[in-house]
């Protein structure tokens, strides 16, 4: 039976979402081998969720410090299985994830294909490029070919599996290494995360000031149970945390539901929107590109309109 | 004298629509094609480095591989205030995919003297990978700093602050190594007229695979690890209903009720 390697995302005790999706993407291509990077007891915990998920095996790549290094722990532990047993290994996309793929793509003389929405058991892929207007399909080559994969892409089908723990002790940190001489997680809302909410609230500079965010985005967010996310350029002048940027320098969404509040629709934001399946807009000025791929339109001043469709939600509940 | 390079490239236009060649390649010949605007980020903390540690005596040299044109964004970095500049130009390069891509950077870089730090966008705007610098890192065995909003210089010892969607880290490193900016880093600052002026008669260190010690069959489309096999335009959006007036809010309701949104 083939293998597939995946790299668990989690956060020592929790599985993040992408997890499920990535073990359900990796299934063409064989039997699952989850690999858990942390510190001891790690995969431990994590393991029968992983077993619930679908990973045949859990491979423990742990040690001490593998919170104090940065991104090689992952990349050892990874390069290690594939010298040993070649076989193709799935990451989540993301600036992280993009790292370990290419540096495992340098050790295993294999290509690498980023950002893919599907892997087929034939180990070619498909990805959405350009801002999502463009589909292509894509082959890589070499032993271990390396895939990330883009949250959200694919629908997470968990089939349970036996899940058997392996060991694999880490090397040692060496001079190549970044120390991390400190950590603050990004702090969680209790919106749904941006990358998979079926429901986005985008602010642009139309919005004004932090108060249009927290007045008229965040508002209509909650009456909707959807996420908030914001343009470039609110989140340079600091209405917005970065985090929830959306665009070609952001977060890409793919939401059911996406309602842009102040957006003008430049490119750098709509590359990463314009496969909502609705759009609906508010902007003052009635030539701002966005008008052209919403599906409902509205050309008028988001103090006045967001305030009454909220109160037109609510009355609807 | 110890060198500070930043890896510049020359791309489409960053916020235009790109498109793909019959051969599936990106089109870099019907758009204008500039700076990368994250390569702006990346020179403006290589010449912060230099300038905040004077007493370290760091030059820097912007690097780029490219077909002709792309001279141009060297010259953008040159204007900036780069002291030197080096374009790896060789018709056999193109259509490397990011390996043969790094692995040419990597052998341009031994040629140019005692490279200390390695500034790069920590993602291109057209490949869009943001996998480069890393392996970089794994072909020069050393650190790599990437995704930094700021960067500090101190002796020999770097310092950075990593955000991703996870959070916020401090890192550290020796020295040499290599260093990836987000578009969250310190503004780019203008080229003034005298920048522009002596980058224009700069000369630029041209050098081709041979200067670099690579072979072709390491570099181009046809020794690339991936290909693209086929590609297919999305149809464009069509814009929708524009309304206006009072009873808007209502009619935007109606609409994501009868979408079964409410």
């Amino acid at each position: 039976m083939s293998t597939v390697y995946v790299l668990v995302e989690h956060d020592g005790t929790d599985l993040n979402a992408t997890t499920a999706e990535l073990i359900t993407a990796a299934r063409p291509l064989g039997e699952v081998t989850a690999v858990v990077v942390g510190t001891p007891g790690t995969a431990q915990g994590l393991a029968p969720r992983l077993a619930e998920a679908g990973a045949a095996t859990v491979v423990a790549a742990e040690a001490a410090d593998a919170d104090t290094r940065l991104i090689l722990p992952a990349v050892d532990a990874l390069s290690m299985l594939a010298a040993a047993d070649p076989a193709p290994i799935l990451v989540t996309a993301g600036p992280t994830g993009n790292e370990i793929a290419g540096r495992l793509a340098a050790r295993l003389a294999s290509g690498v294909l980023c950002d893919v929405v599907s892997v087929n058991a034939d180990r070619t892929a498909e990805q959405s490029v350009f801002g999502d207007t463009v589909q292509v399909s894509a082959a890589v080559g070499g032993a271990s070919p390396i895939y990330t994969v883009r949250p959200g892409a694919v629908e997470a089908a968990p089939i349970a599996a036996a899940g058997t723990l392996t060991q694999l002790p880490l090397p040692e940190a060496t001079a190549k290494d970044v120390r991390v001489t400190g950590f603050t997680p990004a702090e969680r809302g209790d919106r749904p995360d941006l990358a998979q909410a079926k429901v986005v609230i985008a602010g642009g500079r139309g919005l004004g000031s932090r108060e249009g965010f927290t007045e008229l985005a965040e508002k209509l967010a909650d009456a909707l149970g959807g996420a908030v996310g914001a343009t470039r350029d609110a989140v340079d002048l600091d209405w917005y945390d970065g985090n929830y940027q959306i665009g070609q320098t952001g977060v890409t969404v793919s939401p059911d539901l996406y309602i842009g509040l102040g957006v003008s629709g430049a490119i750098q934001h709509t590359s990463g929107m314009q496969t909502a399946k609705k759009i609906v807009v508010v902007n003052n000025d009635e030539d701002a590109p966005i008008f052209q791929i919403a599906d409902l339109g509205v050309v008028g001043d988001v103090a006045d309109v967001v305030p009454a469709l909220i109160t037109e939600i609510e009355s609807r509940k | 004298m110890p060198t500070i390079v930043a890896l510049v490239k020359h791309v489409p236009d960053t916020w235009s629509a790109k498109t793909l060649e019959a051969d599936n390649t990106l089109d870099r010949v019907s758009v204008d094609s500039v700076i990368d605007e994250i390569n702006e980020y990346a020179m403006e903390q290589a010449l912060k480095l230099r300038d905040d540690n004077p007493g370290a005596g760091l030059r820097v040299v912007a690097l780029t591989m490219g077909p002709a044109g792309a001279d141009e964004a060297l010259r953008k970095a040159l204007a900036m205030g780069a002291d030197d500049a080096v374009h790896v130009l060789d018709e056999a390069l193109a259509g490397s995919d990011v390996l043969g891509t790094t692995w040419a950077l990597t052998n341009a870089l031994n040629t140019i003297e005692d490279v200390q730090i390695i500034v790069a966008g920590n993602s291109s705007s057209d490949g869009a990978m943001g996998a480069l610098p890393g392996i970089l890192a794994e072909y020069r065995q050393v650190p790599a700093l990437t995704n930094v909003r700021s960067v500090t210089l101190d002796g020999q010892t770097l310092t950075a602050v990593r955000e991703t969607a996870e959070g916020r880290h401090e890192l550290a490193a020796q020295l040499p190594a290599i260093v990836s900016v987000t578009d969250k880093a310190d503004k780019p600052r203008f080229p003034n007229f005298k920048g522009l002026m002596a980058a224009k008669k700069h000369e630029i260190t041209v050098v081709d695979l041979t200067a670099i010690g690579v072979s072709p069959e390491q570099v181009g489309l046809a020794h690339s690890a991936t290909a693209v096999t086929a590609a297919t335009e999305r149809p464009a959006r069509a814009g929708g209903d524009v309304i206006r007036g009072e009873d808007a809010a209502t009619k935007v309701a109606d609409f994501l009720a009868a979408e079964k949104f409410l």
